[in-house]
C-alpha cells in the first residue's frame, strides 16, 4: 500500500509542481500587464502573426465544415420534413460549439505551436538571457504580447470561422439542395439568441484563447534549451492545448449551458 | 553550483580586479561560463556568495537583479542578438528601454558604438545576414550601449578565424584602456589571453589558480604549465600565419566583412 502511494505520489507531486509553476507564470504575466510600457507594437505584431496569418486556414476550414454540416443536416432533417430548419441547425452548431472549438484546435496547430517553437528557440540561443542581461524581463517583452494576442485573436478567428461556416451551409442548403434563401436565413435569425448563443460563443473563444496562449508560451519558456527540447515542447503544446480545449469545452457547456 | 547531479565550481573563490581584463581559463565543462552567469545573476549559486560592486547578489530577487544588471554588459558566445530585429533595432533596444533619449540621439549613439567596433552601414541587416565575426562585434557593441561598469564576455574568439580573433582581442583591449572598464572574459584561447589579460583565473579540477599572466607562466604547478603550454603551442602555430596583422590598423569593415 505504501509502495502504491509512493508510486502515485511522485507523478502527482510533479503535476502539482507544474500547476504551481503555471500559476506563478500566469501571475507574472498579469503583474507585468498592469505595468507600463504597454508594448503595443509588439502586441499588434503578435496579433498579426496569430490572427491575420491564420485567416486563410480558418476560412477554408470553416467553409468546409459548414458545407458538411449543411449536407448532413439536410439529409437528416429531410427525413422528418424539417429541412426548412437547416439554417438554425447549421448556425447553432457553428456558433455554440464547432466555431469556438475547431478554431481553437486549428489555431493551436498553426499559431500555438509556432509560439512555443519561437520562444524555445529564443531560449536555446540565449536571447532570453540576453534580454535579462539588458535588464528587460522576457516575460514582459516576449511572453506577454504573445499570450494576450492569442486571447484577442481567438474570438475574432472564431467569428470568421462561423461566418465562413454559415456561408458553406448556405451554399449547400440553398444553392445545391434548393432550400429557399429567405427560409434558410429566417430560420437562422429566429433560432440564434445573442445572450444565450453569441455571448456564450465569445466567452468560450476567450477562454480557449487564454488556454492556448498560456500553454504555448509556458511550454516555450520552460523548454529544455536544445533542438530536441524545443521539438518536444512544441509537440506537447499541441497535445496539451487540444486536450485542454476539449475538456474545458465540456465544463463550460455543462456549467454555463453555452 | 551544480547542474542536476553534476557539480561544477565546488569551493571556488576568485576575485576580478576593477579596471582590469580578467580572463577565466579552464577545460571544457570546468564552469567558466557558469562564473559569468553567476556574476550576471542568470544562475543562482546554491551556496556561497557572489559579490558584484560590493553587493552580495545571491539573495536578490529577479527585479532587484535588474538594477544590478544595468551596471553590467554581456557579450554572449553566439551573440544572443534578437533575431526578429535589425542591427540598428538590436543596438537601440537597451536605450529605448532604459533611457529617455530621442530616436535621433539613440541612432547617433548606435553609430558611435558600431564605429567603435569597426562596423558601418549595417543598420538594416538582420542577425542572420551577419558573418560570425560581425555577430560578435555587433554583440560587443550592444553590450557597450549602456556604458556598463563591468563587461562580461563569453568565449569572444570561438568559431573565429585568426584575423577576426585578433581584431576582437584588439577591440577589447582598446575598450578597456580607453574606458577603464572591468572585463571578465571567458576564453579557451591562450595566446590572446596571455596578451590581453591583466589577471588570469585558471580553473583546474579541484582548485583555482589565479594571478597575472607572467606569474602563471612561471608557476611551479605542473598542471598550470601544461595547460598554458599545450594550448599555446597549438594556437601559436595558427597565429604564425597572421603576424602581418596589427591590432588597430583595421579600417571599419562594410557589409560582408568579418
Amino acid at each position: 500500500m505504501l509502495r502504491l502511494l509512493r508510486r502515485l505520489g511522485r507523478p502527482l507531486g510533479k503535476v502539482i509542481e507544474q500547476l504551481g509553476r503555471i500559476a506563478a507564470f500566469t501571475g507574472h504575466i498579469l503583474a507585468v500587464t498592469v505595468h507600463p510600457p504597454l508594448r503595443l507594437r509588439e502586441f499588434v505584431d503578435e496579433v498579426f502573426k496569430a490572427g491575420v496569418l491564420s485567416i486563410l486556414i480558418i476560412c477554408v476550414s470553416g467553409m468546409a465544415v459548414g458545407m458538411v454540416l449543411g449536407l448532413q443536416g439536410y439529409n437528416t432533417l429531410v427525413r422528418f420534413g424539417a429541412e426548412n430548419s437547416l439554417g438554425a441547425v447549421v448556425g447553432l452548431s457553428l456558433i455554440r460549439e464547432m466555431g469556438p472549438v475547431l478554431t481553437a484546435l486549428l489555431t493551436t496547430g498553426r499559431a500555438g505551436s509556432a509560439v512555443t517553437a519561437e520562444i524555445g528557440a529564443m531560449k536555446a540561443t540565449e536571447q532570453l538571457d540576453g534580454l535579462r542581461m539588458m535588464a528587460v524581463d522576457p516575460i514582459d517583452y516576449v511572453i506577454r504580447p504573445k499570450a494576450w494576442a492569442m486571447v484577442v485573436a481567438m474570438p475574432l478567428l472564431s467569428a470568421l470561422f462561423i461566418v465562413a461556416g454559415i456561408a458553406g451551409g448556405y451554399l449547400v442548403g440553398v444553392v445545391l439542395m434548393g432550400i429557399d434563401s429567405g427560409t434558410f436565413l429566417s430560420s437562422l435569425e429566429n433560432a440564434v439568441d445573442f445572450d444565450d448563443d453569441v455571448a456564450g460563443s465569445i466567452l468560450k473563444s476567450v477562454i480557449f484563447g487564454t488556454l492556448v496562449g498560456l500553454i504555448s508560451t509556458y511550454r516555450g519558456y520552460s523548454a529544455t534549451p536544445t533542438s530536441a527540447g524545443v521539438s518536444a515542447a512544441t509537440t506537447s503544446t499541441v497535445v496539451l492545448a487540444s486536450v485542454s480545449v476539449l475538456i474545458f469545452d465540456y465544463f463550460i457547456t455543462a456549467l454555463w449551458r453555452v | 553550483m551544480a547542474y542536476g547531479s553534476r557539480a561544477v565550481l565546488r569551493g571556488v573563490s576568485c576575485a576580478f580586479p576593477p579596471g582590469t581584463i580578467s580572463v577565466v581559463l579552464g577545460g571544457s565543462g570546468s564552469g567558466k561560463s557558469t562564473i559569468l552567469k553567476l556574476v550576471g545573476g542568470l544562475l543562482r549559486a546554491q551556496a556561497g556568495q557572489v559579490v558584484v560592486g560590493g553587493r552580495d547578489i545571491t539573495s536578490l530577487s529577479e527585479s532587484q537583479l535588474y538594477g544590478v544588471r544595468r551596471r553590467l554588459g554581456m557579450m554572449f558566445q553566439n551573440g544572443a542578438l534578437l533575431d526578429s530585429l535589425s542591427v540598428l533595432e538590436n543596438l537601440s533596444f537597451p536605450l529605448r528601454e532604459h533611457s529617455r533619449l530621442t530616436r535621433d540621439q539613440i541612432k547617433t549613439r548606435v553609430h558611435e558604438r558600431l564605429a567603435a567596433v569597426g562596423l558601418e552601414d549595417v543598420d538594416d541587416l538582420m542577425p542572420r545576414e551577419l558573418s560570425g565575426g560581425m555577430v560578435k562585434r555587433v554583440a560587443l557593441a550592444r553590450a557597450l550601449m549602456q556604458d556598463p561598469e563591468i563587461l562580461l564576455v563569453d568565449e569572444p574568439f570561438s568559431g573565429l578565424d585568426p584575423l577576426s580573433t585578433k581584431l576582437i582581442e584588439a577591440l577589447l583591449v582598446r575598450i578597456n584602456r580607453t574606458r577603464g572598464m572591468t572585463m571578465i572574459v571567458v576564453s579557451h584561447h591562450i595566446p590572446s589571453t596571455m596578451r590581453m589579460a591583466g589577471h588570469v583565473v585558471l580553473l583546474l579540477p579541484g582548485s583555482v589558480v589565479q594571478g597575472d599572466p607572467a606569474a602563471l607562466r612561471s608557476s611551479e604547478d605542473a598542471r598550470v604549465r601544461r595547460f598554458l603550454t599545450e594550448d599555446t603551442d597549438a594556437s601559436e602555430q595558427i597565429l604564425a600565419h597572421t603576424h602581418e596583422f596589427e591590432a588597430g590598423e583595421h579600417a571599419p569593415v562594410r557589409r560582408g566583412g568579418a
